[in-house]
């Protein structure tokens, strides 16, 4: 094996291992706020690196392959940037609207030491 | 004229992006675009620039507006990613262990970062949200105060020590961009 796939196996390992934490802790946790924080910020930081390796891979197969192959890895390494750019700033967006909508409609946050939404309603 | 042209730009590289890869020719130049897709971007651009520039003049926004602060702003962009990768990597490390060890103080606090334009802070509450261990739940629209659940609260006096701990330099990063 070749410095780049290990590199590449090592990058798809710590994303696996932050996706599998966010499954984990969408099961721990108590109630909706908290497992938001899991479910979607430990699985973006995986998807970060899961995209990091295709791109890796990408730039690495374009220099290997042959000339009529090579247009097929610019089109690989552009999708995952574009992938990647709108999972940033979709990902952020969506979870802010379900907290948002989940407060409006009432949901208390469970365990909470602090609270400043009561005092503005 | 100016928020026309941006989003001309910006539509361009969108587009442009997409369809890598289409030329025919030799060479990393050569295989990137061909004429009819850069012609086709070209016209799609106008149109969708002609279309979108009503609304987007309607926001409060002032970077639109001023064209040095315009060409900043891109680029102290990309300096801002290298601060918020690490803190959103130190704080993956910190829920990691929350979600193992199950150690959790939440509750809901009210910071006040006292940014002034929509875009500021639209990028503020998308990078507190981004960086594990706070999420914006709400804004009050009026003096852009954020309310933020926070996964382990901790114990602060003043407003100025409440933003350092939620957030760090961020409402400073988002002040440089684009204030």
């Amino acid at each position: 094996m070749d410095a780049i796939t290990i590199a590449m196996i090592v990058l798809i390992a710590i994303s696996a291992i932050f996706v599998l934490l966010g499954a984990i802790g969408l099961h721990r946790f108590p109630d909706v706020y908290t497992r938001l924080h899991a479910a979607t910020k430990a699985t973006t930081f995986g998807t970060i690196f899961l995209a990091v390796a295709v791109i890796a891979h990408g730039v690495y197969s374009y220099t290997k392959a042959g000339a009529p192959d090579q247009p097929a890895y610019i089109v690989l390494v552009a999708h995952t940037i574009v992938a990647l750019i709108m999972l940033l700033l979709t990902n952020p967006t969506g979870a802010h609207a379900i907290a948002r909508a989940a407060r409006r409609s009432g949901i208390e946050p469970e365990r909470a030491v602090i609270d400043d939404t009561r005092e503005v309603r | 004229m100016i928020t026309f042209l941006v989003l001309f730009v910006s539509m361009l590289l969108l587009y442009l992006l997409l369809v890598a890869g289409s030329g025919g020719g030799d060479g990393l130049l050569g295989q990137l675009f061909s004429y009819q897709e850069i012609g086709a971007a070209i016209v799609l651009a106008i149109l969708t620039a002609a279309i979108a520039r009503a609304m987007l003049g309607k926001a409060k926004n002032r970077v639109m507006n001023n064209p040095g602060k315009l060409l900043k702003a891109p680029f102290m962009f990309i300096v801002f990613l290298f601060p918020f990768f690490y803190a959103m990597a130190e704080a993956n490390l910190d829920v990691a262990y929350r979600v193992i060890t199950g150690r959790i103080r939440p509750g809901i606090v009210r910071i006040r970062p006292k940014l002034k334009t929509d875009l500021g802070r639209t990028m503020l509450a998308n990078s507190i949200t981004l960086t594990p261990g706070t999420l914006t739940v709400d804004i009050d629209e009026k003096s852009g105060d954020l309310f933020i659940h926070w996964i382990n609260v901790k114990d602060t006096k003043t407003d100025d020590e409440r933003i350092k701990a939620v957030c760090g330099s961020f409402p400073a990063w988002a002040r440089r961009v684009v204030e």
